[in-house]
């Protein structure tokens, strides 16, 4: 009986081929839009962590002031570091591969008559190796360049293209603000970060020139700290605190006023960030779901009035009333299961061509895929149920007599 | 009355009305379209049921078929009080013993006559291939074989007809119920049909009702009833001896 009604249903539903297609149209969109968000959302959150998994997982970060907030959060105003916070936690903690302590600044760099917007970088070689920068071209900085604090600088390749386009920067100088600095390596281009911004956009001098040249201070804002594996991860970050709280002379009982991260971390914040998204993204398709299921209602509603002789009929001849709400239960069901099946193709070559044009990796969701088939399918029962009610309490004498 | 009507009356009829009356409305706008009616049919009768409109014949017919109940008195069939069956009840009953033949026809439009003929059986739950042979029996008896795959509207109203006649005997009820069978038909169809009719009651012992304002086709019934106002006119009705 059911398989009959199965049949029946399709049947119906092609013989009105247009008004069925636009009676789903809702559903397709909704489904597709379900579908597209998700599927593109778990490819951003896997570049996210991808790209901060390349960073290495054995990479320590210590911000001053309160935080945890990650890149871009806020953080009140503290004391600053000093290079001797940086050496001192060197010299006294285990396990590490390098330390650099960082300070930068937004810097207008000039070359001739080009100038570029730039972030410039006081850090020490160690910057070079926690960062796992690779040199295209040119040295590192010596040990007499760092402790004098000389006017030396690796250009990232981006400020390279911008200021010297296709020449070889080696051996010229550029300007920052008023000091002249001589080009002595460039570095290995690393796109674009997952957070968007261009990591290649930076300059790197010695922290001692930037110090005394362009800050006018002796703070350190950042320090990077590389493990030599991440297994020992929670015991090296608990010796950093426990130092640095010494050094900065922070009493029992108080808060710290910095804060130390490691990139998993990082990593937690930008995905739960990005999930956050996905599924906001989600919830405004899912809506369009919902309107699709009353577009289904309406249409349904309109084909009980239309063949109300023939419920009159099948009702004369002896179908009981479950077996009439059945026929059009089922009837809507199949209309939205089918609007679902065409919503998850589309979908999914929507999701796979914006992965294409996001350049984020498309990562199939069949967990999504289901859920919105099922979801699709429940929307023809909830939204089927009242029309088909309605044809089922028709009354056979009137339902006959109906033209 | 006959010897053989009185042995089923001793048994019980097939169709049995008891002071049936059948009130629509409430208070001073009450209509009253039976008034209190006795009627037995028996088991292999053909019964033509006439009179004017609003005499309260298609209400009565309403009631016989199950479709409707009456407001006071008691409808029998086979014994069973149709009156206190539920509306699902009174539906399976429909399913198992009757058959419905409409003036308009109502055929499901688009749909082939061998499926028209089909749809009783399908919620009998006969299953696929018997079905087919069923109904292409039936659609032999009412002379239409070769003619399966055509829809309502490539068919003549003749052959529309003979096509419900078809889906109405397919189950082989215990009663046909015809409500102006020939009302949209010439009166060469309309002889057709009713020989069909005939035929039917004669070769397989279905009972039929059916309704008619033309005396030329009450003729092919053995017992006429009459009504008037809500009731049956005894003066007008006349019963045929076998």
């Amino acid at each position: 009986m059911v398989w009959e009604t199965v049949l029946l249903a399709q049947r119906e539903i092609r013989r009105n081929v247009l008004r069925s297609s636009l009676t789903i149209l809702g559903i397709v969109i909704g489904v597709a839009a379900v579908i597209t968000m998700v599927t593109l959302g778990g490819g951003a959150t896997a570049q996210v962590t991808a790209d901060i998994s390349s960073l290495g997982t054995n990479l320590l970060q210590v911000h001053t002031g309160q935080g945890g907030r990650g890149p871009g959060g806020t953080r009140a105003p503290a004391e600053m570091f000093t290079v001797e916070d940086a050496e001192a936690i060197a010299r006294e903690i285990s396990g590490l591969e390098a330390v650099a302590p960082n300070s930068s600044q937004r810097i207008q760099a000039i070359y001739g008559n080009e100038n570029w917007s730039t972030t410039v970088m006081g850090s020490t070689n160690g910057f070079v190796l926690v960062r796992d920068w690779a040199l295209e071209s040119g040295r590192e900085f010596t040990d007499a360049e760092l402790r004098a604090g000389k006017a030396v600088c690796i250009l990232g390749s981006t400020v390279r293209k911008e200021l010297f386009g296709d020449q070889d920067p080696t051996g010229a100088s550029i300007r920052l603000q008023k000091i002249s600095c001589q080009v002595i390596g460039v570095f290995q281009s690393k796109g674009q970060s997952s957070f968007g911004s261009d990591q290649d956009d930076f300059v790197l001098i010695p922290l001692r020139a930037f110090q005394r040249r362009i800050a006018g201070n002796t703070d350190v804002s950042t320090i990077y700290i590389s493990a030599k594996d991440s297994g020992g991860l929670q015991g090296i970050k608990l010796n950093i605190e426990r130092l640095l709280r010494e050094r900065r002379h922070i009493t029992n009982g108080k808060e710290d006023d910095f804060h130390l991260h490691d990139m998993r971390e990082i990593m937690n914040t930008l995905t739960g960030t990005t999930r956050v998204l996905t599924a906001l993204l989600g919830a405004v398709a899912a809506v369009s779901l919902l309107v699709g299921g009353i577009g289904i209602m309406n249409i349904m509603l309109v084909s009980v009035t239309e063949r109300t002789r023939e419920i009159g009929i099948r009702l004369a001849i002896g179908a009981l009333e479950q077996e009439v709400l059945l026929q059009f239960l089922i009837e809507a069901v199949v209309l939205s299961c089918f609007g679902g099946l065409i919503g998850i193709v589309l979908g999914l070559i929507a999701a796979a061509a914006g992965a294409h044009a996001l350049q984020v990796p498309f990562v199939f969701n069949p967990g999504i895929v289901v859920i919105a088939f099922v979801f699709s399918a429940a929307v023809g029962v909830v939204f089927g149920y009242f029309p088909a009610r309605k044809a089922a309490r028709l009354d056979p004498i009137e339902a006959l007599r109906h033209e | 009355m006959t010897p053989a009507a009185s042995n089923h009356r001793e048994n019980g009829s097939l169709i049995e009305l008891r002071a049936v009356a059948k009130v629509y409305g409430a208070g001073r706008a009450a209509m009253h379209a039976l008034c209190g009616i006795d009627l037995s049919i028996d088991q292999g009768e053909f019964v033509a049921v006439m009179g004017p409109s609003g005499s309260g014949k298609s209400t009565c017919m309403n009631i016989l078929g199950c479709l409707d109940t009456p407001t006071s008195g008691a409808y029998l069939f086979q014994g069973v009080d149709v009156g206190k069956l539920s509306r699902d009840q009174r539906a399976m009953l429909r399913r198992h013993y009757l058959g419905f033949v409409f003036q308009g026809y109502n055929l499901l439009n688009r749909t082939s006559a061998l499926e028209n003929i089909e749809l009783p059986l399908i919620y009998r739950g006969t299953p696929t291939t018997e079905r087919r042979a069923m109904a292409l029996e039936a659609l032999q008896a009412v002379g239409l074989t070769g003619w399966e795959s055509h829809t309502p509207s490539e068919l003549s109203g003749g052959q529309q007809q003979r096509v419900a006649i078809a889906r109405a005997i397919v189950t082989n009820p215990k009663v046909l119920l015809a409500d102006e069978p020939t009302g949209n038909l010439d009166s060469a169809r309309s002889r057709e049909i009713m020989d069909l009719l005939t035929a039917f009651n004669r070769d397989r012992g279905i009972t039929v009702v059916m309704v008619t304002h033309e005396s030329d086709m009450a003729e092919y019934a053995r017992r006429q009833v009459h009504f008037k106002d809500g009731l049956i006119d005894h003066g007008n009705s006349k019963e045929e001896s076998l």
